[in-house]
């Protein structure tokens, strides 16, 4: 035998996958995309005994071998190619033991493309408790193949699998349809345009080009009608002949304990979590909660990301020599990182419950439920959850938007989920709450500030429905929109697939959003430091003589702290305020406001430190309270005299942080999501103009 | 009938499906002439529907129920 075998990992979505390959491989894996498209690729690596060790490819969970999108088209393209490197030796085949007819459909179809395949039959035990057993001999012998039945939630049956994979001689090619039904002539020419040796791997990959790739298409269609093969009747015919095959194998090998269908939990569960009221009520009570356990559950490890740095930032600037290099590490390369880290326990927490919610099968409940409201607006009963998770960052919330399956509805659902109030918006929000009412400001019962806050997120979900309305009327749709999902039983979570996807998705966000942060950070330092040049050393020059003169009315922190602010004004990015100010006064902002919205950019947060940069007030980050840079910012009067943050400014400002595109990080992952830069950019522009839009109409209204 | 016109406690079987895309997407999903279905749930807003398909549970929208023919037990 040799060292390393490649096994392919197929199966339907929910039965169980997941739990199989993570407990084969561990955290010994590697997630990538599909070349080229937009599916997750998930690599691990499995040691069989001392000298084989196994590579398993987790391949997309479907219910065929007919892809929905082009994307999986290319997914499945592994298993058809004997040229490709990661052509599997064998397909290692889970099926959910409660639903088997179903499961054994993909089975049948991966058989038939000349693959060997071993068969797992998972969740036996919610099989039996149905009253339902197979007799595994007869169920391997009907279908031809080897068959284990495992519980992959308890890592039960991983060792029969093992030894599966290293005994060669079980390994058995099978096929279940018979092609020669077809024209012959028909399946010559498929073989030649489509270059692969397997008559029915080659017909069930024209079916799919015709269809989904540009460049076969033509030829291809010709030939389908060159000899009058209907593709789509041709499908039909297939799928209800394996079901006949499939239905004899079950039935032989399948044993009834009790006639009756006892009503299970699951049914006893939904009938009040998708109840007409109380569905709604334990739904939005759960959101709640989910909202508080970010806010509050994160506070702490935020604290600690936050001390880390500054320690971190100290060390640096005591270890170094001053100057530009220290500069630049300690406000360019560590303040963005921990502009991403600090975001992390959010996410980790945001994730947590997502997963879990997920494992369970609440999730597939959510979307039933709300996919009626949703549909008006061009998204679907899935899209709530990249919704709900943009309150605390769209980033990871719009690779959650994978579970969509229909484009039109994704790319909406990508395109709108940034106008939700993310967590970075709070900093922001708090702010200038802040200077517009007083923090113990009372309405009734309610706190004021909290009520205008919640106002705040409120705006950004009406926005985000109604920007998905619009959207909706000029985004091509490819195909009829279907929303049909399997309602999964209710299963305890399993908490180290957990902690596998956590340490997936958190090290997916470092990596994925760090890289950006940190370029565009080092980028907005540069801005912000230098500057023209004779202006730059005048300043320095006039701050040198006033430290030398010893005629002290200011402590040397102080001197340094209004150096730095005029440093910043009249640096590039100062040159850039000023520029920008034409444009932004109408909205009620003047040029300091222009340098903020334009570091803005790293993340919105920054506008905080950059207002506090600005008006010397020095490190807030250290633990310094906000009351200082408030007062500033109010004390600052505008050439007629008046308060320059006046009410209209202030909320000119905080709808223009609501809705603008301000944040790299969620661009970046929208142009990888969707594999083009058009929809980034289409993004920017419309928030963009939503937001100057917006700001000029609350300016008027209120000034 | 339809299986949008389905009542609770009634167990039906699928006759035909309307519509050569939709009936591949039910076919592939385990619902086919043949097989039994019951109706479990309904969503707050009358629409999409929770059926229970052989030995499982799936949900549709209402427009799609619309499409297929049963014939209750």
């Amino acid at each position: 035998m040799k060292q390393e075998i490649t096994v392919a990992l197929a199966g339907n979505p929910n039965s169980g996958k997941t739990s199989l390959f993570n407990a084969l491989t561990g955290l010994n894996h590697k997630v990538s995309n599909f070349p080229g498209t937009t599916v997750e690729k998930k690599i691990g690596y499995c040691k069989l005994n001392t000298e084989t060790r196994a590579q398993i490819i987790d391949l997309p969970g479907t219910y065929s071998l007919y892809p929905k999108s082009a994307d999986e088209l290319v997914t499945y393209d592994i298993l058809r190619n004997k040229a490709e490197t990661n052509f599997p030796d064998l397909v290692l085949f889970i099926a959910d033991a409660s639903n088997l007819k179903r499961n054994l459909l993909l089975l049948t179809q991966v058989a038939d493309l000349g693959v060997p395949v071993i068969l797992a039959l998972n969740m036996v035990d919610l099989a039996e408790r149905k009253g339902v057993f197979y007799e595994l001999d007869i169920l391997a012998k009907e279908l031809g193949i080897p068959v284990v039945s495992i519980n992959a939630r308890n890592k039960e049956g991983i060792l029969k699998i093992k030894n599966l994979l290293l005994d060669e001689s079980k390994h058995k090619k099978v096929t279940y349809f018979n092609i020669n039904q077809v024209d012959q002539n028909l399946l010559n020419e498929i073989g030649e345009i489509t270059d692969k040796k397997n008559p029915y791997a080659a017909l069930q990959y024209a079916i799919n080009a015709g269809v989904y790739l540009n460049n076969q298409a033509k030829q291809i269609n010709a030939a389908f009608e060159k000899y009058h093969f209907n593709p789509k009747q041709f499908q039909e015919l297939e799928i209800l002949q394996r079901y006949k095959v499939i239905d004899d194998a079950v039935r032989l090998s399948r044993r009834q304990k009790t006639n009756h269908v006892i009503k299970n939990i699951t049914q006893k569960a939904d009938a009040i979590l998708t109840h007409r009221i109380w569905g709604l009520v334990i739904f939005l009570s759960l959101l709640f909660f989910v909202f508080q356990a970010i806010f509050s559950w994160s506070a702490y490890p935020m604290d600690w990301v936050e001390m880390g740095f500054a320690w971190l930032n100290a060390t640096i600037e005591d270890s170094l020599p001053d100057g530009v290099l220290n500069d630049l590490l300690v406000h360019g390369v560590v303040a963005g990182l921990s502009g991403v880290i600090i975001f992390l326990p959010q996410i980790i927490i945001l994730f947590a419950f997502i997963t879990v919610l997920e494992d369970v099968g609440y999730m597939a409940r959510v979307g039933f439920i709300m996919d009626r409201i949703m549909r008006p607006f061009g998204m679907n009963g899935k899209s709530i959850v990249p919704l709900i998770g943009g309150m605390a960052c769209a980033v990871p919330s719009i690779m959650a938007s994978r579970s969509i399956e229909n484009k039109k509805e994704r790319l909406i659902t990508i395109l709108v989920t940034p106008l939700m109030s993310c967590s970075a918006r709070l900093p922001v929000y708090t702010l200038l709450i802040g200077m517009l009412v007083p923090e113990t400001a009372k309405w009734g019962p309610f706190n004021v500030h909290g009520v205008v806050l919640m106002a705040m997120y409120l705006l950004g979900f009406i926005a985000a429905l109604a920007s998905a309305a619009v959207f909706k009327l000029f985004v091509k749709s490819e195909g009829t929109a279907y929303f049909m999902m399997e309602l999964p039983s209710y299963k305890l979570p399993v908490w180290y697939n957990l902690l596998i996807t956590l340490y997936e998705k958190g090290s997916a966000f470092v990596v994925g959003a760090g890289k950006i942060i940190v370029a565009v950070s080092v980028i907005l330092w540069a801005f912000a430091s230098f500057g023209p040049r004779g202006n730059m050393r005048a300043i320095d020059e006039k701050y040198a003589t006033l430290a030398m003169s010893a005629d002290a009315t200011m402590s040397s922190e102080e001197l340094a702290a209004q150096k730095s602010a005029e440093r910043l004004q009249a640096s590039y990015a100062g040159e850039f305020g000023k520029w920008i100010e034409p444009a932004i006064k109408p909205l009620g902002f003047d040029w300091k406001m222009g340098i903020a919205l334009l570091t803005s950019l790293a993340a919105r947060e920054v506008f905080v430190g950059t207002m506090s940069t600005i008006y010397s007030v020095g490190g807030i980050a250290e633990g310094e309270d906000l009351n200082s840079i408030k007062h500033k910012m109010l004390a600052e009067k505008n050439e007629k005299g008046e308060p320059l943050y006046s009410v209209a400014t202030i909320l000119s400002l905080m709808v223009f942080y609501a809705f603008a595109m301000q944040c790299m990080s969620t661009l970046s992952i929208v142009k990888s999501e969707t594999q083009s830069w058009k929809w980034p950019i289409v993004q920017f522009v419309y928030m963009t103009a939503l937001a100057y839009v917006s700001s000029l109409i609350v300016f008027n209204i209120f000034s | 009938m339809k299986l949008s016109e389905l009542k609770f406690n009634q167990i039906a079987i699928v006759i035909a499906v309307q519509g050569q895309e939709l009936s591949l997407k039910l076919f592939e999903m385990g619902l086919l002439p043949g097989e039994e279905v019951e109706l479990e749930n309904i969503a707050p807003f009358g629409d999409p529907i929770a059926i229970r398909v052989g030995e499982y549970k799936m949900c549709l929208r209402l427009s799609d129920a619309d499409c297929i023919d049963i014939k209750v037990k």
